[in-house]
């Protein structure tokens, strides 16, 4: 399968899809620091793999594709959810290089403080292609 | 102020890998950036400039619980849109519950810590 990319999907989103991300993002990572600060460490460093980014990036994905689907004259219900479902997919092995991020940052943010969150994004970069490599490898 | 700093370097981080998330096809490759470490790299980052390595590391390991949740998180919103037929945000949103009992759960388990 090869992977590309569709720039004219950038066109798609509207201005306030993207203020709206960049809202829940800040609010997410605000929100973050404060519980580490209020309840520890342990328990804001969970709230670093929160899935609300993800809630906003799939409902519009779904939205989107329901759209093109309906400029054809075409019922869009379907495909919104199907391709809402393949990113639900990909983002379960994602997570799997995420918690690696988690890993490498946990071993090495100690002695290599800066260098710990690059390889961490080397590493998450790494595992997450490879598992969707593996899994969507056809002879 | 600090708070400012953490809502913008949050909110660039996340715009920047949703942006990426749009624009790749297949969908399913696009997935892996939608659990990008968006707000752990805005976040670690000031971690580490504020805190020291010792604090990132800390929240590095609770990282990993969180990050297995979010795999069954992204299991459980994969079944209900595939066989329960649910709206993306429905899905998505109630799937959360899971992830905070798995999440919160694992580290009482696991860390112990209140």
């Amino acid at each position: 399968m090869m992977v590309r990319a569709n720039w004219s999907a950038l066109g798609q989103t509207k201005w306030y899809e993207y203020a709206l991300r960049f809202l829940l993002g800040g609010i997410v990572t605000v929100l973050a620091g404060w519980i580490a600060q209020s309840f520890g460490p342990e328990t804001g460093g969970l709230f670093l793999a929160f899935p609300a980014i993800f809630c906003a990036s799939a409902t519009l994905v779904a939205k989107h594709e329901r759209e093109r689907k309906e400029r054809l004259g075409l019922s869009g219900v379907r495909r919104g959810i199907g391709a809402a479902a393949l990113v639900a997919a990909g983002s379960g092995w994602g997570s799997i290089g995420l918690a690696s991020f988690g890993l490498t940052v946990w071993l090495l943010a100690s002695p290599l403080p800066l260098g710990s969150l690059v390889l961490a994004c080397i590493v998450w970069l790494a595992v997450a292609v490879t598992l969707w490599r593996f899994v969507n490898y056809r002879v | 102020m600090e708070y400012i700093i953490r809502f913008l370097a949050g909110g660039l981080c996340v715009s920047a890998f949703a942006m990426l998330d749009d624009v790749l096809q297949p969908k399913s490759f696009a997935g892996l950036f939608a659990a990008a470490p968006s707000v752990a790299l805005a976040t670690l980052g000031l971690a580490l400039w504020k805190e020291g390595g010792a604090y990132a590391s800390i929240e590095g390991r609770s990282m990993i619980l969180g990050a297995l949740a979010f795999a069954a998180y992204s299991f459980l919103v994969c079944q209900l849109l595939m066989r329960w037929r649910c709206s993306a945000l429905t899905a998505t949103a109630s799937a959360t519950a899971l992830w905070l009992v798995l999440a919160l759960g694992s580290k009482q388990l696991i860390l112990g810590q209140p």
